[in-house]
């Protein structure tokens, strides 16, 4: 191992960086397009909810039962149709996504203290949506049976779950998404960066002038990664300042904690991409697999879009081996709760053995031999 | 210590890649300050050779010293000690003039005035001194061909390997090239260079031909043609492959081939030779526009050799 030509890989690497437009707007642009784009336009949210409305009562009752959909801010009445036809139409088209039927007897049957049904057809085509509005409405029509059966008065049950929600009391899915997606965002930088930078060198005959020199593999492997460690520092320094000052997402934690995190995990899976690149040894094939090993993962097994305790026990089993998985802990833990070492330290653990798989791929598999 | 009599010492050296044996029992010594060189078609095994002796790929059997140290156990020790230029360019092109000097001298080690010095040596030896900050993509493939030659050897490795140096340059960049490498000789310095240009293989000071993995010769240039007792007549005539093929099965005639224009004719007897030859152009209609003895080239040499160990020549 020498510095000197540690230094010089490094230098090289970074000189070759800075003059190539397509591996800097994947640098810098991509992340910042990303963070923007999951950050106003993905909502996991679902508010006003557009609805249709049957009313064949025309009464007092059945109005205020529309009015407590319409207050509630879930909801918005867009039609109030007059046949029953036409709330397939409604639906089928996604003109509404859930249409209220108030039956004519409504009125008369509370007045007589009888079960008064109304319907609620939803749109299952978007199953999570729907299994949302149809909380909400059941929640809601609930909410107006206790007024009735009080006569109006508030009325007090006799037991009463009073909920409060911790860590993100708004329960907006921003302040989820943003941190989640900084972790994302480093994975595939980390996996696509450097997915291309052994296999160019391959394609280009420079990996045999390399070769036929005294430099070692692992100075080669860590030459590679630090001025990418660099970007990715720069990174989630820009996409920590953009979620907080852009999107208003909170930050509680310590920033240097994150820095510390951020720096195992980039070791981890900038170790993978320059594997990847070293195996394959062309940048085509290199940037599909980075894609599929890295960025896939990421996305979907790392618990950032799908929650891991719903999945089924043989993917459950699997996100262990995600990498991302465990900065996303970090993450959220770090932007939302605020906390500490002393509770990530399993998260850290688990990149700490990434970093030292990843380097040690990268540096195993990347033969100096040249046939 | 090694002795360092010999730069390099190969004995029985082999690889193979699956059934495929690229060198097969190559054995041969290189003294210190000599132009060694290697000549034989593409695929004959020249570069296959040349990455096994600086470290680039194992050897299946035999063994070999470069610089004294074992190319199965001691690879680090002898890339320190020899420069290697391959066949492809390699340099960054993505990276000035300087900063490929500059990655070079790191790599090797070099720092601080030693590099400064080394670095000024390069670009003079190049003939960059006005385009050390142009990037090296720009530049035309002659130079580009220096500074890679100027990059292998700025830590002064007393080896040298070129392979196919000057493959795709001009005439005249290509005599400048050897200019250089009889620059280094001179001040010591062992170069071990490959090539399929005849006339290029006749600067070196020995040679070995190579064909099919096998080392079919080893000699001065000047030595092996003399060792070459049949006598060689070139014919032009107005159809050259209709020519070869009729003079193929005359009597005397050895062998007939190509030689550009012209018929390189190998016969058995100088002095009937010629009235048999023209007698079969003339049963076969052609016409005979000149015939005469001349001193065989490297290649005659090599065709001819490749003919008596009884096969064909690849590539």
């Amino acid at each position: 191992m020498s510095l000197s030509r540690l230094w010089a890989m490094s230098r090289k690497e970074a000189i070759q960086l800075r003059r190539d437009p397509r591996s800097l707007a994947l640098a810098f642009l991509l992340p910042m397009a990303l963070l923007l784009f999951f950050g106003y336009a993905i909502s996991f949210d679902v508010k006003d909810i557009k609805m249709a409305v049957l009313d064949q009562s025309q009464t007092q009752h059945s109005r205020s039962l529309i009015e407590a959909f319409e207050r509630s801010g879930y909801f918005r009445v867009v039609r109030h149709i007059q046949r029953y036809d036409d709330t397939d139409r409604l639906l089928g088209r996604g003109d509404v996504r859930l249409a209220l039927v108030i039956p004519p007897r409504f009125s008369q049957d509370l007045m007589a203290a009888r079960p008064a049904p109304v319907q609620l057809l939803l749109d299952g085509g978007d199953a999570n949506t729907a299994t949302i509005a149809k909380n909400y409405a059941d929640a809601i029509v609930a909410r107006y049976s206790v007024t009735v059966l009080g006569g109006g008065a508030a009325l007090t049950l006799p037991v009463e779950a009073e909920s409060r929600v911790w860590y993100n009391e708004t329960l907006e899915s921003r302040n989820m998404i943003v941190p989640g997606l900084i972790a994302v965002i480093m994975a595939i930088i980390a996996a696509m960066l450097t997915a291309l930078t052994i296999a160019r060198e391959w394609e280009r005959g420079t990996m045999e002038q390399l070769a036929a020199t005294p430099v070692h593999r692992l100075e080669v492997v860590l030459g590679k990664l630090l001025p990418y460690v660099g970007i990715g520092l720069v990174d989630v320094t820009l996409a920590a300042l953009a979620g907080v000052l852009i999107l208003g997402v909170p930050f509680h934690g310590n920033a240097l904690l994150l820095f510390g995190m951020t720096l195992l995990f980039l070791i981890g899976a900038l170790g993978l991409g320059i594997f990847i690149s070293a195996a394959v040894k062309t940048q085509v094939l290199a940037t599909q697999v980075a894609m599929i090993v890295s960025f896939l993962p990421a996305l979907l097994l790392s618990g950032f879009m799908f929650s891991i305790e719903t999945m089924p026990i043989v993917l459950r089993i699997f996100t262990y081996l995600i990498q991302a998985r465990y900065f996303i802990t970090v993450t959220r833990g770090i932007f939302l709760k605020g906390v500490g070492v002393q509770t990530l330290w399993i998260e850290g653990l688990a990149m700490i053995v990434f970093a030292i798989v990843g380097l040690t791929l990268a540096t195993r598999v990347f033969k100096k031999e040249i046939a | 210590m090694p002795v360092m009599s010999e730069a390099v010492h190969v004995s029985d050296l082999t690889r193979k890649f699956g059934d495929f044996v690229a060198v097969d029992r190559v054995t041969f010594d290189v003294s210190q300050g000599e132009i060694f060189g290697f000549l034989g078609p593409n695929g004959a095994g020249k570069t296959t050779t040349i990455k096994m002796l600086t470290g680039l790929l194992r050897p299946t059997s035999g063994s070999a010293r470069v610089a004294g140290f074992d190319v199965n156990r001691e690879i680090p020790q002898i890339k320190t000690r020899i420069g290697y230029m391959s066949q492809l360019f390699s340099l960054y092109a993505d990276l000035t003039v300087d900063e490929n000097i500059q990655l070079f001298g790191g790599l090797y080690g070099l720092t601080g005035p030693r590099f400064a010095e080394r670095r000024d040596w390069v670009v003079r030896m190049a003939g960059l001194s006005d385009e050390r900050r142009r990037l090296t993509a720009e530049l035309s493939l002659g130079f580009k061909q220096r500074l890679a030659l100027g990059c292998a050897v700025i830590h002064e490795p007393p080896i040298l390997f070129l392979d196919e140096p000057t493959s795709g340059v001009d005439p005249i960049a290509r005599r400048a090239f050897w200019d250089l490498i009889y620059d280094f000789a001179a001040a010591g310095t062992t170069v071990f260079v490959s090539t399929h240009y005849m006339e290029e293989a006749e600067y070196c000071h020995r040679l070995a031909l190579m064909n099919r993995g096998k080392l079919i010769a080893m000699d001065r240039p000047i030595a092996l043609k003399q060792a070459l007792d049949e006598p060689i007549l070139r014919l032009e005539t107005d159809n050259t492959p209709e020519a070869v093929e009729a003079l193929q099965q005359t009597p005397g005639v050895i062998d007939a081939a190509m030689f550009g224009r012209a018929v390189h004719i190998t016969v058995t007897d100088e002095s009937t030779a010629p009235d048999a030859v023209r007698a079969t152009l003339a049963a076969a209609g052609r016409t005979c526009e000149s015939l005469e003895r001349i001193t065989p080239s490297l290649e005659d040499v090599f065709v001819s050799l490749v003919r008596r160990e009884g096969g064909a020549v690849i590539g």
